[in-house]
């Protein structure tokens, strides 16, 4: 119990500060703002990590494998996908 | 100090790094280093997690590691940027399935069977499965492989409102029991209310709709946290979530619309207000004359919309922009919170065609000098510049904030055929005395236009 009020306690000012964090987006941010913070939802990669190590349990293992493939598309794909979005806009600045 | 607690030291870099990266994201000039900060953040994050104990097989890990590095990174490099919103979507379902298949491995080992646990499991399924379905059925629609209109069928509110009890007192009988036959009916009902959820949602509010599912998908990550107990998937999916609860507002507030409407609306389907009748008729101009009322111009005023991603129409665009300037013309782009179908839709493609950036206006900066502007140029967008939102109070979009291309001398709207925007109105700016039709392929009409200031 302790730990989940802890938890909960983490998740109450992670709340909060993701609220602060972006309040003015130029509107040219947005789908670079959207596709990044995507890749960052793929950090379930860890929960999969954690259920495909282990030895027991086949079967939740395999679903371990099947989360981290997903979860790998996620991030991998996002990141680059939101770069070369980034990339395309930085051309303007000479 | 026990590895435990180096494993969650990594962590809390990980979450600054994520924090970071958010923050930068939100700023121009620091955006793309932002993006990396936080892709350097998932590593450490990732890499930390080897080092539990429990975590012994790491064969199969690293091949799950690199199936999926290798199909996210093909995607992501072959991807035209005009399929750049079907894209994202189908990453962000990715990731859902991901949180569920977390949960459901979890449920599997059967490790913590405490009541706390297996709302968490509940919520993880839950919250991921809507995403992955509903980020795929978005998918199948801005792909084109799905019709964009709302899709909708007599009791179709009914049906979904039975849905969601049922995965209320599913959630009630699998935590009180822990049984699996609730746990697959669960996932199975996620999937379906995933599905009927995104089905009434048409083209025009998939900028609402993919920023709230991106939302979602990392608000599963945070819940698929509370099954494992993992500080670093609680604070990065509670990051996504809530700042795509943000991202979802603005959408909102550009559409002057709430968030239940856009969900339950049904928008543009048959029936509800129509507004009132427009009266007139729509005069076509040749791109000719088009060209001779462009060349004289000294102000011009691109509006981008759907229709320009859909006939990719962005590198014309781009050149007869350059053609104009070079001619004398002062030329900028206005470009609407929701025009296209993701937040920042037109911003991307512009930038694509390598549109200089002090050219991309925002609604509220082009609005004010508008009765300055010459010649109007509306490729594909149609709502947005529909007046009526400003003066007829019986129009489904009033309040709806637009550009306000009726107040410049000439408006010149490309479209292709003579039909009615997303929301199915008619366009009364198309019907006023200072606006011409130049019907057709969007990129075709640029295309002459271009080649005439060349000629």
């Amino acid at each position: 119990m302790d730990t989940l009020v802890l938890l909960l306690f983490v998740f109450v000012l992670a709340a909060f500060l993701g609220f602060e964090l972006i309040q003015k987006v130029p509107s040219q941010l947005h789908t670079p703002l959207m596709s990044g913070s995507n890749a960052i939802s793929g950090i379930t990669v860890v929960g999969a990590l954690l259920a495909c190590g282990v030895a027991e349990g086949e079967f939740g293992k395999w679903l371990g494998f099947a989360a981290i493939i997903l979860a790998m598309i996620n991030v991998v794909g996002g990141y680059l996908v939101t770069d070369r979005m980034l990339g395309m806009f930085k051309k303007k600045g000479k | 100090m026990d590895l435990k607690q180096y494993i969650d030291l990594a962590y809390i870099v990980a979450s600054i790094l994520f924090i970071f990266g958010i923050k930068m994201l939100g700023n121009a000039a620091t955006a793309r280093k932002g993006n990396l900060l936080s892709a350097v953040g998932m590593l450490i994050a990732m890499v930390a997690t080897l080092f539990y104990k429990e975590v012994v097989d790491y064969k199969l890990i690293l091949a799950g590691v690199a199936i999926g590095t290798v199909i996210g990174w093909v995607w992501a490099v072959r991807v035209q940027m005009t399929g750049m919103p079907e894209l994202v979507a189908l990453f962000n379902g990715f990731g859902g399935l991901a949180s569920v298949l977390v949960g459901w491995a979890e449920f599997e080992f059967g490790k913590n069977t405490d009541p706390v646990t297996q709302i968490a499991i509940y919520s993880a399924i839950l919250i991921g499965g809507v995403t992955f379905t509903g980020s795929f059925v978005a998918y199948l629609k801005l792909a084109g492989k799905m019709s964009g209109r709302p899709t909708l069928f007599p009791g179709q509110k009914a049906v979904n409102a039975v849905l969601f009890v049922a995965l209320l007192v599913l959630g009630v009988v699998y935590v009180m029991q822990g049984s699996a036959w609730a746990l697959y009916a669960i996932i199975i009902l996620s999937l379906a209310l995933g599905v009927l959820g995104v089905l009434p949602i048409g083209g025009g509010d998939m900028p609402v709709i993919i920023a709230f599912l991106n939302s979602f998908s990392g608000l599963a990550g945070a819940a698929a946290g509370f099954v494992i107990l993992n500080k670093v998937l609680i604070v990065a999916g509670c990051l996504v979530g809530t700042s795509g609860i943000i991202l979802t507002i603005i959408m909102c507030k550009a559409m002057n619309r709430t968030f239940g409407n856009v969900l339950f609306g049904g928008f543009g389907a048959a029936g509800g207000p129509a507004g009132k009748a427009v009266e007139g008729e729509m005069k076509g101009v040749s791109i000719e004359d088009a060209y001779y009322v462009l060349e004289a111009a000294q102000n011009v005023v691109f509006v981008p919309g759907y229709g320009m991603a859909v006939a990719q129409a962005q590198h014309a665009v781009k050149e007869l922009g350059s053609l104009l300037e070079k001619n004398g013309a002062e030329v900028r782009f206005a470009i609407h919170p929701v025009a296209g179908r993701m937040p920042g839709h037109m911003n991307v493609l512009l930038a694509e065609a390598d549109v200089p950036y002090e050219q991309l206006c925002e609604m509220d900066a082009v609005n004010p000098t508008m009765n300055q502007v010459d010649v109007v140029m509306i490729i594909g967008a149609n709502d947005v510049v529909n007046p009526a939102a400003a003066d007829d109070p019986s129009s489904p979009i009033y309040g709806m904030p637009i550009i306000n291309a009726h107040e410049a001398r000439t408006v010149f709207a490309l479209k292709r055929g003579k039909g009615s925007g997303f929301s199915g109105l008619e366009n009364a700016l198309f019907f006023r005395e200072n606006c011409r039709m130049i019907y057709g392929d969007a990129k075709e009409t640029i295309t002459g236009l271009v080649a005439q200031f060349k000629g």
